[in-house]
Protein backbone atom coordinates (compact mmCIF):
# COMPACT_ATOMS: atom_id res chain seq x y z
CA UNK A 1 0.00 0.00 0.00
CA UNK A 2 1.24 3.12 -1.13
CA UNK A 3 1.77 6.78 1.58
CA UNK A 4 -1.54 8.12 2.18
CA UNK A 5 -2.09 11.02 0.05
CA UNK A 6 -1.54 14.70 1.47
CA UNK A 7 0.59 12.84 4.20
CA UNK A 8 3.63 14.69 5.06
CA UNK A 9 6.81 13.94 7.04
CA UNK A 10 6.44 16.20 10.74
CA UNK A 11 8.84 19.18 9.81
CA UNK A 12 6.74 19.58 6.67
CA UNK A 13 3.73 19.55 8.14
CA UNK A 14 4.99 21.94 11.16
CA UNK A 15 6.10 24.19 8.55
CA UNK A 16 2.90 23.83 6.69
CA UNK A 17 0.49 24.05 9.17
CA UNK A 18 2.58 27.67 10.68
CA UNK A 19 2.28 28.90 7.11
CA UNK A 20 -1.49 28.06 6.76
CA UNK A 21 -2.22 29.59 10.34
CA UNK A 22 0.07 32.69 9.25
CA UNK A 23 -1.88 33.28 6.10
CA UNK A 24 -5.32 32.65 6.86
CA UNK A 25 -6.68 35.50 7.31
CA UNK A 26 -4.88 36.90 3.73
CA UNK A 27 -6.29 33.77 2.42
CA UNK A 28 -9.48 34.16 3.06
CA UNK A 29 -9.89 37.53 2.19
CA UNK A 30 -8.44 36.85 -1.24
CA UNK A 31 -10.84 34.55 -1.61
CA UNK A 32 -14.03 36.49 -0.62
CA UNK A 33 -12.55 39.31 -3.26
CA UNK A 34 -12.07 36.52 -5.89
CA UNK A 35 -15.82 36.22 -5.44
CA UNK A 36 -18.53 33.39 -6.88
CA UNK A 37 -17.02 30.48 -4.97
CA UNK A 38 -17.72 30.03 -1.03
CA UNK A 39 -14.41 31.53 0.34
CA UNK A 40 -14.33 28.89 2.79
CA UNK A 41 -14.78 26.06 0.51
CA UNK A 42 -11.75 28.00 -1.76
CA UNK A 43 -9.41 28.18 1.38
CA UNK A 44 -9.75 24.29 2.44
CA UNK A 45 -9.14 23.52 -1.45
CA UNK A 46 -5.99 25.78 -1.41
CA UNK A 47 -4.60 24.15 1.48
CA UNK A 48 -5.16 20.71 0.35
CA UNK A 49 -3.22 21.43 -2.87
CA UNK A 50 -0.65 22.87 -1.34
CA UNK A 51 -0.21 19.97 0.66
CA UNK A 52 0.21 17.67 -2.05
CA UNK A 53 2.65 20.13 -3.80
CA UNK A 54 4.27 21.17 -0.89
CA UNK A 55 7.71 19.80 -1.92
CA UNK A 56 8.02 22.31 -5.31
CA UNK A 57 8.21 24.72 -2.26
CA UNK A 58 11.77 25.59 -1.88
CA UNK A 59 11.88 28.74 -0.14
CA UNK A 60 9.41 28.80 3.16
CA UNK A 61 10.02 32.96 2.39
CA UNK A 62 8.12 31.86 -1.11
CA UNK A 63 5.03 30.61 0.89
CA UNK A 64 3.20 33.75 1.05
CA UNK A 65 2.84 34.28 -2.67
CA UNK A 66 3.15 30.35 -3.36
CA UNK A 67 -0.30 30.36 -1.29
CA UNK A 68 -1.77 33.01 -3.62
CA UNK A 69 -1.15 31.54 -6.45
CA UNK A 70 -2.67 28.36 -5.53
CA UNK A 71 -5.67 30.04 -4.01
CA UNK A 72 -5.86 31.98 -6.89
CA UNK A 73 -5.41 28.71 -9.79
CA UNK A 74 -8.23 26.58 -7.85
CA UNK A 75 -10.34 29.79 -7.92
CA UNK A 76 -10.05 30.05 -11.80
CA UNK A 77 -10.30 26.07 -12.02
CA UNK A 78 -13.67 26.63 -10.14
CA UNK A 79 -14.70 29.29 -12.17
CA UNK A 80 -13.69 28.00 -15.95
CA UNK A 81 -17.31 28.55 -16.79
CA UNK A 82 -17.43 32.15 -16.03
CA UNK A 83 -14.07 33.30 -16.97
CA UNK A 84 -14.76 32.13 -20.58
CA UNK A 85 -17.93 34.03 -21.01
CA UNK A 86 -18.14 37.49 -23.09
CA UNK A 87 -18.36 40.66 -21.41
CA UNK A 88 -21.78 42.24 -21.99
CA UNK A 89 -20.27 45.88 -21.89
CA UNK A 90 -18.71 46.48 -25.11
CA UNK A 91 -14.90 47.69 -25.22
CA UNK A 92 -14.75 51.21 -25.45
CA UNK A 93 -17.10 51.97 -28.22
CA UNK A 94 -17.19 55.53 -27.37
CA UNK A 95 -13.52 55.95 -26.39
CA UNK A 96 -12.32 55.14 -22.35
CA UNK A 97 -14.51 55.50 -20.03
CA UNK A 98 -13.23 57.94 -17.42
CA UNK A 99 -14.96 57.92 -14.07
CA UNK A 100 -12.95 61.36 -13.68
CA UNK A 101 -14.64 63.05 -17.14
CA UNK A 102 -17.99 61.03 -16.23
CA UNK A 103 -17.92 63.01 -12.54
CA UNK A 104 -17.14 66.28 -14.26
CA UNK A 105 -19.94 66.74 -16.60
CA UNK A 106 -22.77 64.59 -14.48
CA UNK A 107 -21.18 67.34 -11.03
CA UNK A 108 -23.41 65.66 -8.77
CA UNK A 109 -22.31 67.76 -5.99
CA UNK A 110 -22.92 71.57 -7.52
CA UNK A 111 -21.80 73.23 -4.45
CA UNK A 112 -18.37 71.27 -3.72
CA UNK A 113 -15.46 72.24 -4.32
CA UNK A 114 -13.74 68.48 -4.43
CA UNK A 115 -15.99 66.89 -6.34
CA UNK A 116 -14.37 64.01 -7.15
CA UNK A 117 -12.95 63.08 -3.44
CA UNK A 118 -16.68 64.04 -2.34
CA UNK A 119 -17.73 61.28 -4.94
CA UNK A 120 -15.55 58.58 -3.84
CA UNK A 121 -16.14 59.40 -0.20
CA UNK A 122 -19.92 58.87 -0.41
CA UNK A 123 -18.84 54.79 -1.20
CA UNK A 124 -18.24 52.68 1.93
CA UNK A 125 -16.26 50.30 2.29
CA UNK A 126 -19.40 47.98 1.71
CA UNK A 127 -19.73 49.80 -1.62
CA UNK A 128 -16.57 49.52 -2.70
CA UNK A 129 -16.62 45.66 -2.18
CA UNK A 130 -19.97 45.55 -3.99
CA UNK A 131 -18.60 47.20 -6.95
CA UNK A 132 -16.03 44.73 -6.83
CA UNK A 133 -17.53 41.56 -7.26
CA UNK A 134 -19.61 43.56 -10.17
CA UNK A 135 -16.58 43.72 -12.40
CA UNK A 136 -16.44 40.27 -14.45
CA UNK A 137 -14.60 37.71 -13.03
CA UNK A 138 -11.76 37.58 -15.57
CA UNK A 139 -10.92 41.35 -14.77
CA UNK A 140 -11.55 41.17 -11.13
CA UNK A 141 -8.73 38.92 -10.53
CA UNK A 142 -6.61 41.13 -11.95
CA UNK A 143 -8.13 44.04 -10.16
CA UNK A 144 -7.24 41.91 -6.73
CA UNK A 145 -3.90 40.70 -7.15
CA UNK A 146 -2.27 44.10 -8.54
CA UNK A 147 -4.44 46.80 -6.87
CA UNK A 148 -5.05 45.11 -3.49
CA UNK A 149 -2.49 42.48 -2.84
CA UNK A 150 -0.13 44.07 -4.60
CA UNK A 151 1.60 42.48 -6.84
CA UNK A 152 3.29 43.72 -9.56
CA UNK A 153 2.08 43.37 -13.27
CA UNK A 154 4.96 40.91 -13.83
CA UNK A 155 3.98 38.81 -10.71
CA UNK A 156 0.26 38.85 -11.88
CA UNK A 157 1.68 37.56 -15.40
CA UNK A 158 3.39 34.75 -13.75
CA UNK A 159 0.75 33.66 -11.35
CA UNK A 160 -2.11 33.73 -14.33
CA UNK A 161 0.34 32.11 -16.94
CA UNK A 162 -0.50 34.88 -18.85
CA UNK A 163 1.98 37.09 -21.28
CA UNK A 164 3.21 40.38 -19.66
CA UNK A 165 1.64 42.49 -22.27
CA UNK A 166 -1.96 40.75 -21.78
CA UNK A 167 -2.12 41.66 -18.26
CA UNK A 168 -1.18 44.74 -18.91
CA UNK A 169 -4.11 44.69 -21.28
CA UNK A 170 -6.64 42.71 -18.84
CA UNK A 171 -5.84 45.36 -16.33
CA UNK A 172 -6.29 48.48 -18.38
CA UNK A 173 -9.83 46.97 -18.53
CA UNK A 174 -10.17 45.47 -15.37
CA UNK A 175 -9.87 49.50 -14.17
CA UNK A 176 -12.41 51.14 -16.69
CA UNK A 177 -14.67 48.61 -15.58
CA UNK A 178 -14.47 49.34 -12.47
CA UNK A 179 -14.64 52.60 -12.98
CA UNK A 180 -17.99 52.24 -15.07
CA UNK A 181 -19.15 49.91 -12.33
CA UNK A 182 -18.88 52.14 -9.87
CA UNK A 183 -20.99 55.05 -11.79
CA UNK A 184 -23.29 52.77 -12.45
CA UNK A 185 -23.51 51.32 -8.84
CA UNK A 186 -23.76 55.20 -7.70
CA UNK A 187 -26.54 55.71 -9.69
CA UNK A 188 -28.30 52.31 -8.86
CA UNK A 189 -27.81 52.88 -5.13
CA UNK A 190 -28.86 56.43 -5.47
CA UNK A 191 -25.37 57.18 -3.40
CA UNK A 192 -24.79 59.89 -4.62
CA UNK A 193 -28.18 61.52 -4.93
CA UNK A 194 -28.96 61.22 -1.33
CA UNK A 195 -25.29 62.88 -0.88
CA UNK A 196 -26.52 65.64 -2.71
CA UNK A 197 -29.68 65.82 -1.27
CA UNK A 198 -28.49 65.77 1.90
CA UNK A 199 -25.45 68.90 1.03
CA UNK A 200 -28.60 70.51 -0.37
CA UNK A 201 -30.99 70.36 2.66
CA UNK A 202 -27.35 71.53 4.48
CA UNK A 203 -27.76 74.18 2.69
CA UNK A 204 -31.83 75.22 3.76
CA UNK A 205 -32.35 74.33 -0.29
CA UNK A 206 -34.65 71.36 0.03
CA UNK A 207 -38.44 72.09 0.44
CA UNK A 208 -38.00 75.54 0.96
CA UNK B 1 12.46 64.88 -25.30
CA UNK B 2 10.63 61.90 -26.26
CA UNK B 3 7.66 61.83 -28.97
CA UNK B 4 4.54 63.20 -27.25
CA UNK B 5 1.62 61.21 -26.83
CA UNK B 6 -2.39 62.17 -26.36
CA UNK B 7 -4.43 62.36 -23.35
CA UNK B 8 -5.67 59.15 -23.88
CA UNK B 9 -2.80 57.55 -24.52
CA UNK B 10 -1.23 59.43 -20.71
CA UNK B 11 -4.57 57.68 -19.36
CA UNK B 12 -4.34 54.46 -20.29
CA UNK B 13 -0.93 54.81 -18.96
CA UNK B 14 -1.58 56.39 -15.53
CA UNK B 15 -2.18 53.71 -12.82
CA UNK B 16 1.18 52.09 -14.01
CA UNK B 17 2.75 55.35 -13.78
CA UNK B 18 1.58 55.96 -10.40
CA UNK B 19 3.25 52.80 -9.54
CA UNK B 20 6.12 53.06 -11.55
CA UNK B 21 5.60 50.31 -13.60
CA UNK B 22 6.07 51.37 -16.79
CA UNK B 23 9.65 51.41 -18.50
CA UNK B 24 11.65 54.79 -19.00
CA UNK B 25 10.58 55.59 -22.00
CA UNK B 26 7.00 55.57 -21.29
CA UNK B 27 7.38 57.14 -17.70
CA UNK B 28 9.50 60.18 -19.61
CA UNK B 29 6.46 60.38 -21.89
CA UNK B 30 3.65 60.90 -19.67
CA UNK B 31 5.77 62.90 -17.52
CA UNK B 32 6.40 65.00 -20.36
CA UNK B 33 2.50 65.13 -20.98
CA UNK B 34 1.93 65.74 -17.39
CA UNK B 35 4.49 69.20 -17.47
CA UNK B 36 1.65 70.95 -20.03
CA UNK B 37 -1.84 69.21 -19.51
CA UNK B 38 -3.64 70.69 -16.53
CA UNK B 39 -6.54 68.39 -17.43
CA UNK B 40 -4.39 64.99 -17.06
CA UNK B 41 -2.95 66.16 -14.00
CA UNK B 42 -6.61 66.14 -12.10
CA UNK B 43 -6.85 62.68 -13.83
CA UNK B 44 -3.72 61.66 -11.66
CA UNK B 45 -5.23 62.71 -8.60
CA UNK B 46 -7.97 60.76 -9.21
CA UNK B 47 -6.60 57.84 -10.20
CA UNK B 48 -4.06 57.72 -7.14
CA UNK B 49 -7.31 58.58 -4.59
CA UNK B 50 -9.23 55.82 -6.79
CA UNK B 51 -6.21 53.10 -6.19
CA UNK B 52 -6.12 54.26 -2.46
CA UNK B 53 -9.60 53.18 -1.83
CA UNK B 54 -9.73 49.99 -4.21
CA UNK B 55 -6.72 49.61 -1.17
CA UNK B 56 -8.09 50.85 1.80
CA UNK B 57 -12.11 50.09 1.24
CA UNK B 58 -12.02 46.59 0.32
CA UNK B 59 -11.17 45.30 3.63
CA UNK B 60 -12.72 41.81 5.07
CA UNK B 61 -11.98 40.07 8.51
CA UNK B 62 -12.42 36.55 9.41
CA UNK B 63 -15.18 35.40 11.53
CA UNK B 64 -14.50 33.78 14.28
CA UNK B 65 -16.41 31.12 13.45
CA UNK B 66 -14.55 30.40 10.54
CA UNK B 67 -11.61 31.21 12.10
CA UNK B 68 -12.75 28.07 14.56
CA UNK B 69 -13.47 26.15 11.46
CA UNK B 70 -10.29 26.50 9.68
CA UNK B 71 -7.88 25.95 12.87
CA UNK B 72 -9.69 22.52 13.09
CA UNK B 73 -9.03 21.68 9.57
CA UNK B 74 -5.53 22.91 9.64
CA UNK B 75 -4.24 20.96 12.77
CA UNK B 76 -4.71 17.40 10.08
CA UNK B 77 -3.53 19.41 7.28
CA UNK B 78 -0.51 16.89 6.21
CA UNK B 79 -1.49 13.80 8.51
CA UNK B 80 -3.34 12.24 5.50
CA UNK B 81 -6.41 12.60 7.52
CA UNK B 82 -7.87 15.95 6.60
CA UNK B 83 -10.63 16.09 4.57
CA UNK B 84 -13.12 18.74 3.63
CA UNK B 85 -16.29 20.17 4.52
CA UNK B 86 -17.98 21.13 7.71
CA UNK B 87 -18.61 19.29 10.64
Amino acid sequence: MGPMVGALSSSDRAALRQLARTELPRLYALARRLGGVDPEDLVQECLLRACRSFGSLRDLQAGPRWLTTILTNTWRDWLRKELREPDEVPVEEDGPFSLYHVIEEEDPFPYSDTLHVDVLGAFSEHDVREVLQRVPPRYRVALVLRYIEGYSAAEVAEMLERPPGTVMSQLHRARQRFEQEMWRYAGESGLLVGAAAGERSVRGEVGS
Amino acid sequence: MTSPIGCGEAVRRLWEFLDGGLDQRDQRQVEEHLAWCLRCCGEVAFARELRGLLRTRTGIMLPDDVRDRMERFIEHLGDGTEERGRP
